[in-house]
């Protein structure tokens, strides 16, 4: 019995590196797993959400992330991957069970993948990780005004600068320590004149992101009965 | 009315229902569905003395509507804001009749708001006009995840929603509620975007936008639109409760509005019966910005309470307001200007 717990512990590995796009936190985390069944050669996974009626296009990314990290171990034969009490699940299990794409999933509704959304959420996280680097920086007594010439090499080791390093990493920006820390989308540096503005929508990003979370973590609690693992700060 | 400490506030509760999601009115899994979700939200962000029984939630009487927003929670003024989901339920969520027919009966309590579906076109024109006469529609609610046969959203840009803008401002109909909900349609874009509330409110300076739940969960683009369009609202139904649950949160929320809009544009909403309204006018005049984060959002004084609680909203349903509680009209400085740099602790 013991290798069956090593493999249901392999899988459980795999899909904490699957995130919830939105909530930029790992699927584990946020209690959206039940289970994972190992049982000859397959695993089996059941995926809850914190409401009927969430969003269903993050629901099918993160149906099918899971899916795919699932897939990528040579330990399994075959994967599934099943939402439950979510209003699109039926639509959503049969499309990623199939790999069918998203369009293949909603043929009458979508109107093509989700590499928009995933990017515009990238983005978001990538923005709302940069304010939290930014303000330990500034807690620690940093001046906003040197924050356009700051390289990532600069910055001291912390929570903050590793996850900033992995977001940059995912948008494919520069991640050496010669990098400008403060950078848009696109990796181009911001410049000192424009910080402020950009450092302040940011805040507004990161609160926005962890108050879902919060909310989100909480809706799921309700529904289930299930205690909250705090980890939002 | 409500009094503290010597201060009066008028409360005008911007975002009341009187619904039926009963499981004899659900029409298929989906009423199911959402009636639960809703009963979720209503006991994840209660207090526990507030929560109510899933048959109660369910379906609740006309007297317990009343004596709740009147004689419990101090509200002066409630604004039904209609949810049709006829393909969710068999007699609808909550229309406009069914509100209409309770305010009739309590006169000078309740304004009645309407609603539109651009995917109504010609014949739905027509509804408006004939409902905006018979219930003297100020304003209107617009829920733009609302599921219609095999379409199951829309969008405020679609070429038919601009006509029904054009009704709105030409029936003097000037306040365009807007509650975003998941969208289906497309499904490959974000749901709650709001960028097309952008459009609509530069395209209709005449009308007002108020977006309710202040555009959560995209807080941050709500804010980034309002800033740039003058009138445009944030709704504070949804938001109001985490004061109860995440007073902190709550702060942050309350600071992130109060920057990138200011005091004028701003309304507070129970969402009523998600929340009771009682327990949330009684905490946010109670409540502070905590110590820690004056810094960076300031404090709440009680003008700004007061304007938040009711006078916006007055001011957007021209309701008279006893003098006692009335905010002198001078120019209002709205804090920082957006661009400036963010306050660096010493």
């Amino acid at each position: 019995m013991t290798a069956t717990v090593t493999l249901a512990e392999r899988a459980w590995q795999a899909l904490s590196g699957v995130r919830d796009p939105e909530l930029d936190q790992p699927i584990t985390d946020l209690g959206f797993v039940v289970a994972a069944a190992v049982r000859d050669g397959e695993v089996s996974v059941r995926l809850r959400l914190p409401t009927y009626f969430c969003a269903p296009n993050f629901a099918y990314l993160m149906v099918a992330d899971a899916y795919d990290a699932l897939l990528a171990l040579p330990e399994f034969d075959r994967v599934e991957v099943r939402l439950t009490d979510h209003f699109a699940a039926e639509e959503i299990n049969a499309g990623v069970a199939a790999e069918a794409g998203f369009a293949g999933a909603f043929a009458d509704q979508a109107t093509g993948e989700l590499e928009e959304l995933r990017r515009t959420f990238r983005s978001k996280a990538h923005l709302a990780c940069l304010e939290r680097t930014c303000r330990r920086l500034i807690e620690d007594g940093w001046q906003v005004d040197a924050l356009a010439d700051t390289t990532l090499g600069q910055l001291p080791e912390s929570a903050e600068r590793d996850s900033l390093l992995r977001r940059r990493a995912e948008m494919g920006l520069p991640t050496g320590a010669e990098a400008p820390l403060f950078v848009d989308d696109d990796g181009a540096p911001v410049p000192a004149g424009r910080l402020p503005e950009r450092l302040r929508f940011a805040r507004a990003v990161r609160v926005s992101i962890d108050g879902n979370a919060g909310l989100c973590r909480g809706l799921l609690r309700t529904r289930y009965g299930v205690t909250e693992q705090e980890g939002v700060s | 009315m409500y009094t503290k400490d010597g201060e009066n506030y008028y409360i005008v509760d911007s975002h009341v229902h009187f619904w039926d999601g009963s499981p004899a009115n659900q029409a298929n899994r989906y009423g199911k569905g959402f009636t639960e979700c809703f009963y979720d939200y209503h006991r994840n962000l209660s207090p526990e003395e507030w929560v109510w029984s899933l048959e109660k939630f369910g379906k609740y009487s006309e007297e317990t509507l009343v004596e709740d927003l009147f004689e419990v929670g101090y509200v002066d003024k409630a604004i039904f804001q209609p949810t049709y989901l006829t393909d969710f339920y068999v007699n609808g969520f909550n229309t406009t009749e069914q509100d209409g027919a309770v305010a009739e009966r309590h006169p000078g309590k309740f304004i009645v708001n309407g609603a539109w579906d651009p995917r109504d076109g010609e014949e739905g024109l027509g509804q408006l006009e004939a409902l905006a006469e018979r219930w003297n529609l100020r304003g209107v609610k617009l829920y733009t995840a609302e599921w219609k046969g095999s379409s199951k959203g829309w969008k405020l840009t679609d070429d038919w929603s601009y006509r029904y803008l054009e009704k709105c401002e030409e029936l003097g109909v000037r306040n365009i509620h807007v509650h975003k909900g998941p969208t289906i349609y497309p499904l490959n874009r974000d749901a709650f975007d709001v960028a097309d509330v952008d459009d609509v409110a530069t395209a209709f300076p005449g009308l007002n936008f108020i977006i309710e739940h202040v555009g959560l969960p995209r807080l941050e683009d709500f804010c980034w639109i309002a800033t740039q369009e003058p009138n445009v609202y944030g709704g504070l139904a949804v938001a109001m409760p985490f004061i109860h649950s995440r007073p902190r949160y709550f702060a942050q929320i309350i600071g992130e509005l109060l920057y990138w809009l200011d005091e004028n544009r701003l309304t507070f909403a129970s969402d009523y019966a998600i929340w009771h309204p009682k327990w949330l006018v009684e905490q946010f005049v109670d409540f502070q910005i905590p110590e820690d984060m004056q810094s960076e959002y300031g404090v709440l004084t009680p003008d700004i309470k007061r304007k938040i609680l009711g006078l916006n909203a007055a001011k957007l349903y021209d309701i008279d307001v006893p003098p006692s509680v009335a905010v002198a009209d001078a120019p209002v400085e709205s804090g920082e200007a957006v661009g400036s740099a963010p306050v660096v602790p010493a």
